[in-house]
């Protein structure tokens, strides 16, 4: 098992490294491959050239891809030094450059960010995950039913279903015209937990319905190969109750490919957190990511996506270890 | 999109011999795999409809500018006496959006343009973008997985990783960061959302054929094929990806409505194609400041997108069922 931990922690270290490489070449090159210099979107358009020229300096844009590449890994590790003439700037690690827009660093300002993100995250998870396995299991053992048929209507419509377009729909409905929710600002949990709460259950719903559907979908395709196997049979004959065979047996080999599409979510959730956070107007990663695109602020659209690539590969990572505990033939291979 | 694909590219299976691929032994001799498949489908009415639907779309868009000239306006010209110029200049005259039998789907809020024409060319948009992407994802994910799966080995390890990599991508934001480095023009813009959307894909088709592959490449008519002095070449195109046609287009169905959300979702966050170029993404995005004063101007977009991915997903869903004879049905 150690054997195995080990080998899946190096395997998301040199996934990690050629992620930030290529992160890294695509914000630095590409805009220079397309005409626009990045130092001269740091300084605006009106500038003249020497003060690009300096800017490029200060920032090291000057250098070679590699060098810039190497500093930027520094500067995550033990923090980095931003000259400009006698000025020195101390960013201590983990450094991820400035904001090209406010001059904040961009470390902190992600973590100030992350605790939305994660509120909403966490909430939708939960709610896919209970609500998408549990309609999955009742439609399998009631197959054929209206239960079972209405609720895999619905849940193909919500595959089919954009979340910007549902959310805007919960947001007329809701808040606008039946006021069961309250729009306006984020209220953090510490402050005014019921107010969180409020504010981010319409998010959460919408969020989950997405992913819930697909849950329904996949648990009771399994579901059904399941109960067909040989070791359910043996399990009734042996006359152990349906719960017991049901909960215990099948559940068990059901729940190994929910595990792993689970992992693969809840990587990419951040893409999902980007929409959801834009309609809903809660402050989140999401929302930093698409203000700092808008505005050309590459450091800033730098951290978070390689954040949002730690962030997966950690999630890939978990479900391994994970699932070799639950399926242990997973450790062999 | 009707089933000519399945039936023809099954029709061809060569050699009689694996003419009775995965489970398909059942079936009376003569009928090939394509062929049973299309008598299930024709029995399986949710796809029909969605086949219908699909076809319905793909006819609009080709035909958008004659559609257009009789039911709606050109599309930016702007019709600003639609609008109510007691309520801020904003909402349009009339309930439900300003719908009447001139303007079939009402107006734009602010600028009184006609939302039946921009949802018309946004089928374009759409469509266009969706399926050039998922052609793309189909071509090198049947390449790579098939050269995966077949060759195995350290080809194998390396596609295999390879595709692990770019799963592990976080996938929008990537996708936005690069799109609003690179310049801004339509064609542009096109050309790098059917790379990126395809580029992003093309792992799922890849894996799955990959697997197919890897198992495929063990049986008999291969190996007989192999020993009658079949080289590489002839064995993958002549043996294996006449067996692989099924899930290849099952798999291909299923993504093109991804894509279209995908492509869709690009454009909400104001990454998709710039304007004046309709799409239904930006007219929802668009919506998002309108929908206190004018719901409708939301609905209908939003509707559009959910009914055609729905349709790709339900024909999908059947295409899946009628071909893959262990289905639970």
């Amino acid at each position: 098992m150690i054997n195995f931990i080990l080998r899946r922690v190096v395997t998301s270290v040199v996934l990690l490294i050629i992620i930030s490489v290529v992160t890294f070449g695509v914000f630095f090159m590409v805009p220079k491959l397309a005409g626009t210099n990045p130092a001269e979107l740091y300084v605006g358009k009106s500038a003249t050239p020497a003060d690009v020229a300096a800017t490029a300096r200060k920032l090291g844009l000057d250098q070679p891809i590699y060098v810039q590449y190497g500093r930027f890994v520094k500067g995550i590790f033990v923090g980095r030094e931003f000259a400009s003439g006698t000025n020195v700037n101390h960013c201590p690690a983990p450094c991820f450059g400035y904001s090209f827009r406010n001059d904040r660093p961009v470390w902190p300002t992600l973590i100030d960010r992350l605790p939305v993100t994660i509120s909403l995250a966490v909430g939708a998870a939960v709610i896919w995950l209970l609500g998408g396995v549990l309609a999955g299991v009742i439609s399998a053992l009631r197959r054929g039913s209206i239960l079972d048929r209405t609720m895999m209507i619905i849940a193909l419509a919500g595959v089919s279903l954009p979340i910007y377009f549902t959310g805007l729909l919960a947001q007329l409905w809701f808040v606008h015209d039946l006021h069961w929710f309250k729009g306006g600002e984020y209220i953090n949990f510490a402050d005014d937990p019921f107010g969180w709460a409020n504010k981010l259950f319409l998010g959460w719903v919408t969020l989950a319905l997405l992913y819930a559907a697909t849950y329904a979908r996949l648990t009771r395709a399994q579901m059904l190969e399941t109960a067909s196997e040989d070791y359910i049979r043996t399990a009734r004959a042996k006359g152990l109750r349906e719960r017991s065979v049901i909960g215990k047996h099948a559940m068990r080999s059901v729940l190994t490919p929910i595990v792993t599409v689970f992992g693969l979510d809840l990587g990419q959730l951040l893409g999902g957190a980007i929409l959801t956070e834009s309609v809903f107007g809660l402050p989140g990663i999401g929302r930093l990511s698409i203000d700092a695109v808008s505005t050309k602020d590459l450091p800033v659209v730098l951290g978070v996506t390689l954040f949002g690539a730690l962030f997966i590969v950690i999630a890939n990572f978990l479900v391994d270890i994970f699932y070799a505990v639950i399926d242990p033939r997973v450790r062999i291979s | 999109m009707t089933l000519g694909p399945v039936t023809s590219s099954t029709d061809v299976t060569p050699p009689a011999g694996e003419e009775a691929p995965v489970g398909s032994g059942k079936a009376i001799e003569g009928r090939s795999l394509g062929r049973i498949a299309w008598t299930r489908l024709k029995r399986d009415r949710v796809a029909l409809t969605g086949g219908g639907v699909i076809i319905f779309l793909i006819l609009v868009a080709i035909f958008a500018p004659i559609i257009n000239k009789f039911l709606g306006h050109p599309v930016n010209e702007y019709h600003q006496d639609k609008i109510d110029p007691n309520l801020g200049g904003i909402p349009p005259v009339g309930t439900w959006g300003g719908i009447s039998s001139e303007f079939l789907f009402g107006v734009q809020p602010v600028t009184g343009r006609d939302l039946f024409s921009q949802i018309i060319y946004g089928s374009q948009t759409s469509l266009l973008i969706a399926l050039l992407a998922t052609l793309l994802a189909v071509v090198i994910g049947v390449v790579v997985g098939i050269t995966a799966g077949f060759y195995g080995g350290w080809v194998d390890s390396l596609f295999s990783r390879f595709m692990d990599l770019i799963l592990a991508f976080p996938l929008i934001l990537f996708a936005i960061a690069l799109i609003s480095v690179l310049p801004p023009t339509t064609g542009v813009r096109i050309a790098v959302m059917v790379f990126i959307i395809g580029g992003f894909s093309w792992p799922y088709i890849g894996r799955i054929v990959r697997g197919q592959a890897l198992s495929l490449r063990e049986r008999e008519f291969i190996e007989a094929a192999r020993s009658i002095g079949a080289g590489n070449f002839r064995i993958i195109f002549r043996e294996l990806l006449p067996n692989l046609a099924a899930p290849i287009l099952v798999y291909s169905t299923l993504i093109i409505p991804t894509n279209i959300l995908f492509e869709a979702a690009l454009s909400f966050l104001g990454v998709g194609v710039p304007p004046p170029t309709p799409s239904w993404g930006r007219l929802l995005s668009d919506a998002v400041n309108f929908y206190e004063y004018d719901p409708m101007y939301m609905v209908i977009p939003g509707m559009a997108i959910f009914i055609t991915v729905l349709a790709f997903n339900l024909f999908g869903d059947g295409l899946r069922d009628a071909l893959d004879p262990k289905s639970n049905r």
